[in-house]
């Protein structure tokens, strides 16, 4: 089918594109973009996108997809669509999988799943370790040959270092990125709240910032050492922020992400105990959160993440340390990211490229951009588009969000996989 | 977004008396003043007995212990019955790896037995506050111990020992000394002498046995015990825990003595007429020499049977309260009626 969406404002950061203009589709990819239509193009189907935004789909490093296994609410085929709901086309998958996906099977089971569903592109991410347990290395050429993307370690860091040095220098000579979290859980010590005077007025046990930031020292040498690509998954600390800024100002090939609850939420909100709440790392301080929106601004941080944990509404209901960590995050990515541009001055081009451009940059692959030849992936956003978040409205299994309540201006339409159209929203 | 910064406060009716007893923080000085006054009510002033009382018959309490405890459990027992209710008591022993739907079918279940007051102890901080948000309305939940957020009842026992002795809790200074990390009863007890309005509270001990952010709590923090208990009027020591040596906050219970402990020349520097409290049971040799703690200035055994009586008194304002409440709702539904009779037209519009 041929497609062509009329006078929407283009914005892609690969291109440096944010212009009014027109765009046309061809055989599931982007044919071109601009007011005369590619040779010998004809349109089967126009849409008109007047006073709309265009927006590559948005690639988000992480997403739990609640497959295969039973701990996460949801399936690839639900999760998928909430994630074409909230405008995300590509999705790595960690390997915090039951099975864990340290395996060629598991990897292509998730693939083929992801086929079936054919909703949104599904980059699996392997194992770095077998079973996670950071003890011996998964076989990570055949993590590559069945299309893992990246490796890492999920919520689980490796703890031993010789362990740690093994894995990065095995994986440098098969050029896969390393994802990494950066976690001692000996200074996590069961921890379940920021060290600060909320933890301490509440009796919340304590994570100081330094269970991240000397995992992160730890792992800067580590990777330095092997020479190898990494990319750092979730900071939280104002300290981690300058951490990685020196490490890229010495010339390290290394990359960043936060999670987008961790730009708008901090320890002040876990007052009253609330689970929804509950999230590793843990809520920080103010002067974290500022940190990191300001490594946002600066390029330091270069991408932005759902870290979307689809939960069973039982997993929420129990005592704050008790509950399960996590966000159902798909669905409020884009609008958080829009809430930080119109409220905290977040340039538009950079909010939109640390969720297209730069994830795929991270990762190597084709999608987040709108150039010619590209797969057809994209979404168009109502910019005035007022709604105010409904748990239970929520398209993903997983109704865990701490936003509930919140308002937003900028509501996503439709959505385009490989130029078919995989979300429209329902009240339009 | 200012909402989302203040935990609301959830143990409070309509008419601002407490429907729940979590936790003293939110509390204002009458609700404090009123547990206290209502405690002393309990003790015969001859005997120093505690009356047997029929206030609570035909109300049923059921104490809800997911950590161990003995002599918590106890004096809650002793006060329930000097109350006249029915009680009943169980020992849950959770894993956290249990799922959800466990603690609250357990709750649930319960609740159906007719009960109209849960006192529960549980090992989560914030645990007492999550049951009260799911049982129901009429359901009432005290706190006795959650995690390492608070211990009220504790802490007013205390409060009522110290007035009993200085009269007023106004003006004094006061040291918590030990371990206030890990101490539900120490955030109870500062939030008790705040709303009561002590003149000072300091806390002393070696920083890995103090939070993050101690000034949180209002407090002074003092790692030097002489400095600490400079002049004070009420010494409070706080029992220490194994559990601290294996996981490297200090080295030895007797080292922790050579510089915590409190023995008859450090307490020479307190006031004079200074009073020590402990909420038992004493390590004595690593908190505490036996000289001072069977010594004249110590009030430790006396705050065992104040335990009762406030213990009683907490549950006892809790079931009249409710009673009020229940009165004020049928007083306002007939008021209602009455308005709805004299057929207002322009009420009716509304």
């Amino acid at each position: 089918m041929r497609l062509v969406i009329k006078n929407g404002r283009v914005i892609d950061p690969t291109q440096n594109l944010d212009q009014v203009t027109d765009l046309y589709i061809a055989r599931g990819r982007i044919a071109g973009i601009g007011d005369q239509a590619p040779e010998g193009f004809t349109a089967d189907k126009e849409i008109d996108a007047t006073g709309k935004w265009i927006l590559p789909g948005l690639v988000d490093l992480q997403a739990r997809l609640g497959e295969p296994g039973s701990h996460y609410a949801g399936s690839i085929a639900t999760e998928t669509k909430a994630a074409v709901a909230g405008g995300i086309t590509s999705i790595c998958c960690p390997p915090d999988t039951s099975p864990v996906n340290d395996s060629q099977a598991v990897t292509e089971l998730l693939q083929r799943r992801a086929r079936q569903a054919a909703t949104a592109f599904v980059m699996p991410i392997g194992a770095l370790t077998q079973d996670l347990k950071g003890e011996r290395l998964s076989s990570i050429y055949s993590l590559k040959q069945a299309g893992c993307v990246a490796l890492s370690q999920a919520n689980s860091p490796v703890q031993n270092s010789l362990i740690l040095k093994n894995a990065l220098e095995y994986t440098v000579s098969h050029d896969m990125v390393v994802m990494l979290r950066c976690e001692d859980s000996l200074l996590k010590n069961n921890g379940v709240a920021h060290s600060g005077p909320v933890s301490t007025r509440l009796g919340l046990p304590e994570i100081p910032p330094s269970a991240e930031t000397t995992a992160l020292a730890r792992d800067l040498i580590l990777v330095e050492e092997a020479g190898i690509r990494a990319h750092f998954s979730q900071l939280s600390c104002a300290r981690s922020v300058e951490m990685i800024a020196d490490a890229k100002k010495r010339g390290l090939k290394v990359t960043c992400d936060v999670a987008i609850h961790q730009l708008h939420l901090s320890e002040m909100d876990v007052l009253g105990f609330n689970s929804l709440f509950h999230v590793s790392p843990p809520l920080r301080s103010m002067q974290d959160k500022t940190a990191l929106l300001m490594g946002l601004k600066t390029g330091v941080i270069d991408a932005v993440v759902s870290d979307h944990t689809p939960l069973e509404k039982d997993d929420k209901l129990l005592p704050f340390g008790e509950s399960i960590p996590g966000v159902s995050g798909l669905e409020t990515l884009l609008p958080l990211l829009l809430k930080l541009v119109q409220e905290y001055d977040l340039d538009l081009m950079t909010a939109i490229r640390c969720v297209t451009q730069n994830p795929a940059n991270i990762l190597g692959v084709q999608t987040g951009s709108l150039e010619t030849n590209r797969p057809a992936d994209l979404s168009i956003i109502d910019p005035e588009g007022y709604w105010t978040l409904d748990p239970e409205a929520m398209v993903s299994e997983g109704k865990n969000t701490p936003f509930k309540g919140w308002e937003f201006i900028g509501k996503v339409e439709q959505t385009f996989f490989q130029g078919r159209p995989v979300y429209r929203n329902p009240n339009l | 977004m200012s909402a989302r910064l203040s935990s609301p406060n959830i143990q409070l009716n309509e008419l601002g008396k407490l429907h729940h007893f979590l936790t003293l923080e939110g509390l204002k000085q009458p609700h404090l003043v009123e547990i206290l006054d209502t405690a002393e009510s309990f003790i015969n002033p001859k005997t120093k007995e505690i009356k047997k009382v029929p206030i609570l018959r035909g109300k049923s309490i059921m104490n809800l212990f997911f950590e161990p405890s003995t002599r918590t459990r106890t004096t809650f027992e002793i006060a329930e019955k000097r109350l006249s209710a029915d009680i009943e008591s169980l020992d849950i022993q959770t894993s956290a790896t249990k799922k959800g739907e466990s603690l609250l079918d357990t709750l649930w279940n319960l609740q159906a037995m007719q009960v109209d007051m849960f006192v529960v102890r549980h090992a989560q901080s914030g645990a007492a506050q999550f049951i009260s948000q799911h049982v129901a309305p009429h359901v009432h939940v005290l706190n006795a111990g959650d995690g390492q957020h608070a211990h009220p009842t504790q802490a007013m026992l205390d409060m009522f020992t110290i007035r009993k002795h200085k009269g007023d809790i106004f003006d004094l200074k006061v040291a918590i000394v030990g371990d206030v990390l890990h101490s539900r009863v120490v955030r109870s007890q500062i939030q008790a002498l705040s709303i009561l309005e002590a003149r000072e509270i300091r806390v002393v001990g070696p920083k890995t046995l103090m939070p993050e952010s101690p000034e949180a709590l209002g407090v002074h923090v003092y790692h030097d015990m002489e400095e600490g208990i400079k002049g004070v009027d009420v010494i409070i020591m706080v029992r220490l825990q194994n559990e601290r040596m294996t996981s490297a906050l200090i080295p030895s219970e007797k080292e922790f003595f050579k510089l915590y402990g409190l023995t008859e020349e450090r307490l020479a520097l307190a006031k004079p007429d200074a009073i020590v409290m402990h909420p038992g049971p004493i390590n004595r040799g690593v908190e505490i020499e036996s000289a001072v703690a069977d010594g004249p200035q110590s009030v430790i055994l006396e705050q065992v049977t104040y335990g009762i009586a406030v213990r009683m008194a907490v549950m006892s304002i809790i079931m009249s309260n409710a009673a009020q409440l229940s009165q004020y709702k049928s007083e306002q539904a007939t008021l209602d009626l009455e308005g709805h009779q004299d057929s207002n037209p322009s009420k009716e519009e509304k």
